[in-house]
């Protein structure tokens, strides 16, 4: 039973691990289907977790906390639409500044508010989002094999773990299933067809980045609000790149989305896990190399495992009238 | 003045400007058209017809002057409000989203309803009704870049009609048509205006404007130079107006003098990259001085068999012998050193193979050879001579604009061509291949390019001319290949007839022999 429990609690923290990523890498599915490239989601990830943890603290608010995440994450995703919608700035570029601008600013607020390094006040009771226990889950911990994988994986997550993985289906149901989805793909693809159609380019790819905005926002939130108990400095740790690998690695489709961020996400759980257990064959593995596996994989996985992916058409162009 | 009892014009356009910068694009347009009526406007590219349909669509915004639809003043401003107001618009470039279905190329922007299901269901059965009416069959649910480009076309139709077109301005529709299909674009277009819808055409090709429209207006530099009607006026009258000059439509050419064999096909085979035989055991000759023509419509191996001949596309087997020594066909042949064998190749499509649009003039006109000791000083190029060959290139080919430092996509098609053309031809090679050598090309130029390649077959040089235009391949051919299916289905003279090359290109003889 040894073993079944360790698998148990590595998917359980498979699950944990992944939400961020899935969380991001749904809001990059957003914005790169209406052909904005937007390598800015890891700086509007960490602005979202500082404005969560900062508002979540003054007001002692979970919910303060999330809606500030949320809002501060917008208005970044708004300002790379002005320089790349508006202005048509390249995209990258703009994603860059954002990054620099969140790492930046999270740190020297956080200093001139809080005074404690960088980092947010440790959030009380209340100021974070709990785990939710869901009916019957301690008593069912007694049956075996369903018991704990009710108990464990599917009960005692915070809210956001459930919002992040009903994304999934919402995503999927937005993007094939309505009107604002189909606009959505054609802008990334010929935005010169809904031009054309009669639909506005500008304000169809800005609505596309406030989805963005509000999915990184949320990302953030959960970041230093549930997994974390306050903000740190830089806690995003490369999260957004990983979710940008990952929806190359998913096609831009959101339920390959989901798979690549679990994979990702076990990936990192199993590192942690296996830090120091001596591996049949191979022995003990310097714990270096097991932080690094999910990083090593993703290249490989991305190099050769993954087929062509072929991007949204439009992706990183700015639209301009011909003449 | 106009009576009640008269029907309002379609469209009226009066006294409209529109200028791009310092290019006055639109000069004090005035054109009417009348309700169920085909309108022909020609003009050689960069006239100005383009801007002035986009001007109606509302895809842009007169500096002044009125439109009125239907008798009524309009404002146009959006292309929703064209489309509200009954214009409908078939771009050159489609407008449709490649990866989508028919259906959601027809709804999109239209939808009526937030979820695509519903907005799906009502459009099938519209789309249904239609298809019906025009005799506009497509299948609904077919991905759009799985369709050949007739029915992309076609879809773009039914979008417009989908959308409550009255009226409907088709700008360049047949530049990507083989013949067959713009017959039945033309039988569409018929039938539009039987049923009372009003068609605007847009075109520089004349031999259409003959065969379809009731009038014709010719547009020039900007400005309307002539409305005619189409039955009171010829060819040659209305290349006259939008060259400014008299134009030779046919080029007068004397007899070949062929000498040796330059180049010999033997036995060619070339399959595409699916597996599929595009070029099917294929031979033939071409001798110093003559111009052999390959006729038929586009994809029967036309383009495989230039590549392989050029060196660019791996052939399954046969071989291809230049002056007697054969050319590697593994498809890893250097073009170089095909050049310096005297093997020029002006490509079918000059802007993904025959150009770099984003480079300077004088960057393209040398490319290819830019490692020649005439552009280089040392290990560096010689900007000075480079310039200097692309300013005496630019005057002998009469490329404008001439400034050999203009990007060369901002360049017409037809002077892009030339750029292509003076760089092959200017090497002073053995053996010229051309693909296509007018596509896209306005009708002065086009007489421009044929009597450069007359001259280089007087020269004794061997020609081959590969073309979808088939007025093209019978008025530049010494001899007449029609291929059909990836074979040589016949060899005729330059004195064939068009309905006899036309039933060889449709592959009717060969089926009845078989």
């Amino acid at each position: 039973m040894d073993i079944f429990n360790a698998i148990i609690q590595v998917l359980d923290s498979t699950i944990r691990l992944s939400v961020p990523l899935l969380l991001a890498c749904l809001a990059g599915l957003y914005s790169e289907r209406a052909g904005i490239f937007d390598i800015g989601l890891e700086g509007k990830m960490l602005v979202g977790a500082f404005a969560g943890a900062a508002a979540a603290s003054v007001f002692h608010s979970a919910f303060i906390g999330l809606g500030m995440a949320i809002l501060i994450s917008v208005a970044f995703a708004m300002v790379h639409g002005f320089a790349s919608i508006t202005h048509r700035g390249n995209q990258i570029v703009s994603g860059v500044a954002i990054n620099f601008v969140a790492a930046g600013s999270t740190i020297i607020l956080g200093q001139a508010w809080f005074q404690q390094g960088g980092r947010t006040p440790a959030l009380q009771p209340g100021e974070r989002f709990e785990a939710i226990i869901w009916p019957g889950a301690d008593a069912a911990r007694q049956v075996p094999i369903i018991g704990p994988i009710y108990a464990e994986l599917i009960s005692g997550h915070s809210i956001l773990v459930y919002f992040a993985f009903a994304m999934v289906p919402f995503t999927w149901w937005v993007l094939y299933r309505t009107r604002f989805g189909l606009r959505l793909r054609a802008v990334g693809e010929n935005p010169a067809a809904v031009d054309t159609a009669g639909i506005s380019v500008a304000w169809l790819r800005y609505r596309a980045l406030m989805c963005t905005g509000i999915l990184t926002g949320v990302a953030g939130a959960y970041l230093s609000m549930v997994q974390n108990g306050g903000f740190v400095k830089d806690m995003t740790a490369g999260k957004g790149y990983i979710a940008l690998a990952a929806l190359i690695f998913a096609k831009w489709k959101p339920v390959n989305a989901m798979f690549a961020c679990l994979l990702f996400g076990f990936l990192d759980a199993a590192s942690i896990r296996l830090q120091g257990t001596p591996l049949p064959i191979v022995g003990k593995v310097s714990v270096q190399f097991m932080q690094a596996l999910p990083y090593i994989l993703t290249v490989i996985l991305l190099a050769g495992f993954i087929g062509k992916a072929i991007p949204p058409r439009a992706g990183g162009v700015p639209y301009v009238k011909e003449r | 003045m106009a009576q009640a009892t008269i029907e309002p014009a379609a469209i009226e356009l009066i006294g409209i400007n529109k200028s791009f910068g310092a290019v006055r694009a639109n000069r004090d347009i005035n054109l009417e058209i009348a309700r169920g009526t085909i309108h022909g406007i020609v003009g050689e590219n960069g006239a100005g017809k383009s801007t002035l349909m986009s001007i109606l669509y509302g895809f842009y915004q007169a500096d002044s002057g009125e439109i009125r639809v239907g008798g009524k003043p309009a404002s146009i401003k959006t292309p929703n409000d064209a489309i509200a107001l009954g214009i409908g618009m078939v771009h050159q470039h489609f407008m449709l989203v490649d990866n989508f279905t028919v259906l959601e190329n027809i709804i999109l922007g239209a939808e009526s309803d937030a979820l695509l299901k519903r907005s799906i269901a009502k459009a099938r059965s519209e789309l249904d009704r239609l298809e019906r009416e025009y005799g506009l069959e497509v299948e609904p649910d077919a991905i759009i870049e799985e369709l050949p480009v007739g029915l992309q076309q076609r879809v773009e139709i039914l979008k417009a009609l989908y959308r409550g077109a009255e009226i409907l301005i088709l700008d360049e529709p047949t530049g990507v048509l083989t013949p067959a299909e713009a017959d039945h674009l033309f039988r569409i277009l018929r039938q539009l205006k039987d049923q009372g819808k009003t068609v605007v055409l847009i075109t520089h090709k004349l031999r259409e404007i003959m065969a379809i429209t009731d009038t014709v207006s010719v547009m020039r530099q900007g400005t309307m130079v002539a409305t005619r009607e189409t039955a009171k006026t010829t060819v040659e009258e209305l290349a006259e107006l939008m060259v400014g000059r008299r134009v030779l439509l046919r080029v007068e050419k004397g007899e070949a003098e062929a000498g040796g064999v330059k180049l010999a096909v033997k036995n060619l085979t070339v399959r595409d990259s699916r597996g599929v035989t595009m070029v099917d055991d294929i031979s033939f000759d071409i001798r110093a001085g003559e111009i052999v023509g390959i006729a038929g419509v586009a994809g029967n191996g036309q383009s495989e068999l230039l590549e392989a001949i050029s060196g660019i596309r791996h052939a399954v087997s046969g071989s291809v012998m230049l002056d007697g020594k054969p050319i590697d066909l593994t498809g890893k042949a250097d073009p170089g050193e095909l050049r310096d064998r005297g093997l020029a190749h002006v490509p079918e499509d000059r802007h993904h193979v025959g150009l770099v649009l984003a480079f300077e003039e004088n960057e393209n006109s040398i490319l290819g050879y830019h490692d020649d000791p005439r552009y280089l000083k040392g290990p560096f190029l010689n900007v000075d001579a480079i310039m200097a060959d692309a300013r005496d290139k630019i005057e002998k080919y009469d490329i404008r604009p001439g400034n050999p430092r203009l990007k060369t996509a901002n360049f017409s098609g037809g002077n892009q061509q030339k750029i292509v053309l003076a760089r092959e031809i200017e090497q002073d090679p053995g053996v010229l291949i051309v693909g296509q050598p007018t596509r896209g090309v306005d009708v002065g130029a086009i007489e421009f390019i044929h009597k450069r390649l007359i001259a280089m077959r007087d020269q004794g040089k061997a020609v081959l001319v590969v073309s979808v235009e088939l007025d093209e391949i019978r008025s530049l051919s010494d001899r007449i290949l029609v291929m059909f299916a990836g074979r040589i289905v016949g060899e005729r003279g330059p004195e064939a007839t068009e309905g006899e090359l036309g039933l060889l290109m449709a592959g009717v003889e060969q089926e009845a022999a078989a």
